[in-house]
């Protein structure tokens, strides 16, 4: 089963990281997960000063407009995407996770099945 | 038919159906969680162990019991569970999925000394009581799953509509399901993480059933029993856990003063004026065995330490002879181990009680900013009660006020009104004789 840990970012430091980890923390976990054979994807997002938001309205008018602007402290940093037996398991990767450290935290989400 | 002891069936006014389906109770748990590790679906699970309890009500006044009637009831089961996946085949295919993977997790136990059946409660317990459920839901699945009440008795039980309760079970349940929450026995290494979190919920149970937190019943004795119904279950489960002995222990120590509790008219008694011959010497016995098995072989934890402190309550001949010294002691290991401003409000108490009200009435002052007191009846009250005392009578009044105010249940105000007036009408005689109480969250 597919399951997305989104990676919230907490406190920010200067360099635009995540303040309790390292670049070789996020490197060994990465290396880890495709080691254990699990890893489906994952992705690391630029910085949210970066985001365009586009909306269509009924009229079929496209609106872009700058951000999201965080709103809270907590910013979606990336993600990974890991196909493993069930929620315990995949609640274990999240718990690894550099980013679930301090002010960080994982959100873990089912993939929905729309297969079956 | 095994019995856990509590709860009896056939209780008096239920029908004769009724009384043949509370029977059954402790045999649908034990069901359900075999049928749930055979095929990894809890609605399935379900609906198919009603249908072989139906069935068994039928046949079994005809045809007689079967020798083994653990095992005719898990055969028909899953004679039902496999005609109905074959008449769903992509359920079944889902299903199929699940089953590879359960089966590779764990093999199925043999069936225990006592039963035909494997007693595979155990995964169940940890299921219902996971953390990833919402903590709200979590009382309420175990009592459907593992206490075998239906929704209807669960929503009465927590006095809620039966059908806010379904929808809350659907919600669980369907998180189970989607999610995949694994019916599984975390490992050794996961267990000191994961237990805690199903004491917790048997524990919630019991506090729920013992001191509803609002409407007009002080108690509400049923879910106490299943709480320690639940309970015993998990001890003989789990014999080497002590934490699981100190919560039974804890819940009987509390439970056998149920009868003294309540006044004729359903008014709170406390500690300090309850008829102590009224309190269940068998339960206290065996409540006092736990806290032994709890407290030794290891370091003590936070049930082993709170039984520890009701059985010193068990044991004294009256509020005075209590042992004092003792239950200050142990209130600094239980701070100590759960550090929390409700448990310091215990200890100031206590130490009221062995030092007097000054120094009790300082360590309550030291708390006054505490958020997890504020709205915290227990609090203001336990100050009126020091003040009084201290012969600081519009003082005591004040904060017997700011309790009347906040607390849910009517006995537990009309206790308060009652501790009120006698300020009022006799400010001389309680200044004389400054009567002792001891409301440390003890019952």
């Amino acid at each position: 089963m597919k399951y997305m840990l989104l990676i919230n970012a907490g406190a920010i430091d200067d360099n635009g990281g995540a303040s309790e980890c390292t670049v070789e923390d996020w490197t060994a976990y990465d290396k880890e997960m495709r080691d254990a054979g699990i890893y489906v994807s994952g992705e690391s997002l630029a910085d949210l000063v970066t985001a365009t938001t586009v909306r269509v309205g009924q009229d079929g008018r496209r609106t872009v407009t700058d951000g999201p602007f965080a709103e809270t402290r907590e910013v979606l940093g990336g993600f990974y995407v890991i196909d493993v037996p069930n929620l315990d398991v995949a609640l274990d990767w999240a718990a690894r996770n550099p980013g679930a450290r301090g002010s960080g935290s994982v959100v873990v989400r089912p993939v929905a099945d729309f297969g079956a | 038919m095994r019995d856990e002891g509590a709860a009896g069936p056939g209780t008096p006014g239920e029908s004769p159906a009724q009384s043949v389906e509370s029977v059954f109770r402790e045999e649908r748990g034990r069901l359900l969680a075999s049928l749930v590790r055979r095929f990894g679906d809890l609605d399935l699970a379900e609906e198919v162990t009603s249908e072989a309890i139906e069935a068994a009500l039928v046949q079994w006044p005809v045809e007689g019991v079967p020798a083994r009637p653990g095992g005719w009831l898990l055969t028909t089961a899953r004679r039902r569970a496999v005609d109905r996946l074959r008449r769903d085949q992509a359920y079944a295919a889902r299903l199929a999925i699940l089953q590879v993977e359960a089966d590779r997790a764990e093999p199925a136990p043999p069936a225990d000394a006592d039963g035909d059946l494997p007693d595979e409660r155990l995964q169940m317990f940890f299921t219902c009581a996971h953390p990833a459920l919402a903590a709200e839901d979590r009382g309420a699945l175990t009592l459907r799953c593992l206490a075998g009440l239906a929704t209807p008795e669960v929503a009465r039980a927590f006095l809620v509509p039966p059908a806010t309760m379904a929808q809350r079970i659907v919600r669980a349940k369907r998180k189970i399901r989607e999610a995949r929450i694994p019916f599984r026995v975390p490992g050794a290494d996961e267990l000191p993480e994961r237990l805690p979190g199903v004491l917790q919920v048997i524990y919630s149970i019991f506090t729920e059933g013992y001191a509803a937190s609002s409407g007009p019943r002080l108690q509400r004795l049923d879910l106490a029993e299943e709480a320690i119904r639940l309970a015993r279950i998990l001890r003989r489960l789990l014999p080497a856990e002590r934490e699981v002995a100190g919560l039974l222990g804890l819940m009987l120590l509390v439970h056998a003063r149920r009868d003294a509790r309540t006044g004729p008219d359903g008014e709170i008694v406390l500690l300090d004026a309850q008829d102590r011959g009224r309190w269940d010497r068998a339960m206290i016995e065996e409540g006092r065995g736990l806290v032994v098995a709890a407290l030794t072989g290891g370091p003590a934890g936070p049930y082993g330490v709170q039984a520890a402190i009701a059985a010193l309550h068990d044991e004294a001949a009256d509020l005075a002879s209590t042992d004092w010294p003792q239950v200050v002691a142990l209130y600094d290991v239980l701070l100590a181990l759960t550090p929390s401003p409700v448990v310091a409000l215990n200890r100031a108490v206590a130490t009221a009680m062995r030092d007097g009200p000054e120094a009790g009435l300082a360590l309550l002052d030291e708390l006054a900013g505490e958020p997890q007191l504020r709205g915290h009846h227990p609090y203001p009250a336990a100050r009126g009660d020091l003040l009084r005392r201290l012969g600081r009578l519009p003082e005591a009044a004040v904060a017997y006020r700011e309790a009347l105010g906040l607390a849910g249940t009517e006995p537990e105000r009309a206790h308060l009104r009652a501790k009120l007036s006698a300020l009022k009408v006799h400010p001389r005689e309680s200044r004389k004789m400054p009567r002792k109480s001891a409301s440390e969250g003890q019952r």
